[in-house]
């Protein structure tokens, strides 16, 4: 089984064997439906569309609503892919939340908090200058210098600089599934997951 | 209720203490481990403030141990908790009292509420 597209609802916490408090994220994932089957001969490389998230039909385009109904499904809002060497799935299968077992371990992925246009400080943890005086004053969130002068005479790619930070996806690997509610569409994960609460969550296995 | 209060006490189990509120004094009986050994321990101290709400909701309680101030946060619904006993009533006008932590001696003295 590929994995799963789900919600992130919010987090609390929950008391283990020990009576240690573990911090976890609540997951609203699946059920989700095939609704297109990569082929090796068709697109050169197998893999599986799933999809997630009801959709009004009238928010839909007519090529996305045949696209569904090939499926014989409902419209979704969201539709990931998931790499899958061979598979024993069909179009229109749905797969839940049962395919994830307690305590086993799991990749996460989501869109990060966006946080805007932001100084080196902030975004890549840059001690800034930390002095008032000494003869500064304008420059206690500054980078400092960004190389050399007359050689090489250009600034290197890759220079950490300030810009864009967050709104990026973000891959959490190996945490740990606490618990499995499949009347209710629930995974409890140990920790956190990249993104806001009610954004996109990708769950591999 | 919005989803996550709904789950999160469908996944934790909730305490059933007297109710107790910041100002009072109370004490606290907690199981400790000690390798394969369970023996329960107590704390008594002053309520300085709860916080939360639902299954993640906290206490904060403060004595004065040897001359030091000793504070310890539980989790109301900690498995780990066995009894809660209030001793005395406090008449406190908020409901955070960090000002405490200032006060030693006479000062740090709260008015019991009596019925």
């Amino acid at each position: 089984m590929p994995g799963l597209i789900g919600k992130k609802i919010g987090m609390t916490s929950i008391f283990n064997e020990d009576g240690k408090n573990i911090p976890c994220t609540i997951i609203q994932a699946g059920p989700c439906v095939v609704t297109q089957l990569k082929t090796e001969e068709a697109d050169g490389y197998t893999a599986v569309q799933l999809s997630f998230d009801e959709q009004k039909e009238k928010r839909m385009t007519k090529a996305m609503l045949g696209h569904f109904s090939k499926a014989k499904t409902t419209p979704k809002k969201k539709l990931v892919e998931f790499e899958m060497p061979e598979s024993e799935i069909n179009l229109g299968d749905t797969i839940a939340v049962d395919i994830l077992e307690e305590g086993s371990f799991v990749t996460v992925v989501g869109t990060s908090k966006g946080k805007g246009f932001q100084g080196v400080v902030k975004r890549h943890g840059f001690a800034g200058v930390n002095d008032a005086t000494h003869g500064q004053h304008n420059r206690q969130r500054h980078p400092g210098s960004i190389g050399a002068a007359s050689y090489p005479a250009r600034v290197f790619k890759g220079m950490r600089m300030g810009g864009q930070m967050g709104n990026a996806r973000v891959k959490i690997e190996n945490l740990q599934v606490l618990k499995v509610m499949p009347e209710k569409n629930i995974v409890l994960v140990k920790g956190a997951v990249p993104g806001a609460n009610n954004s996109y969550v990708i769950i591999e296995k | 209720m919005n989803l996550v209060d709904s789950i999160s006490k469908e996944v934790s189990t909730m305490n059933q203490f007297p109710e107790f509120s910041s100002g009072d004094t109370i004490t606290v009986y907690y199981a400790i481990k000690e390798g394969d050994k369970q023996r329960t321990q107590h704390f008594k101290g002053v309520v300085l403030q709860r916080k939360g709400s639902g299954t993640t909701e906290t206490f904060t309680i403060r004595k004065m141990s040897g001359g030091i101030g000793v504070e310890r946060i539980f989790p109301v619904n900690s498995p780990v908790l066995e009894k809660i006993e209030v001793n005395k009533r406090g008449k406190v006008r908020r409901s955070r009292i960090f000002y405490l932590r200032e006060l030693t001696g006479k000062k740090a003295r709260i008015k019991e509420i009596r019925k």
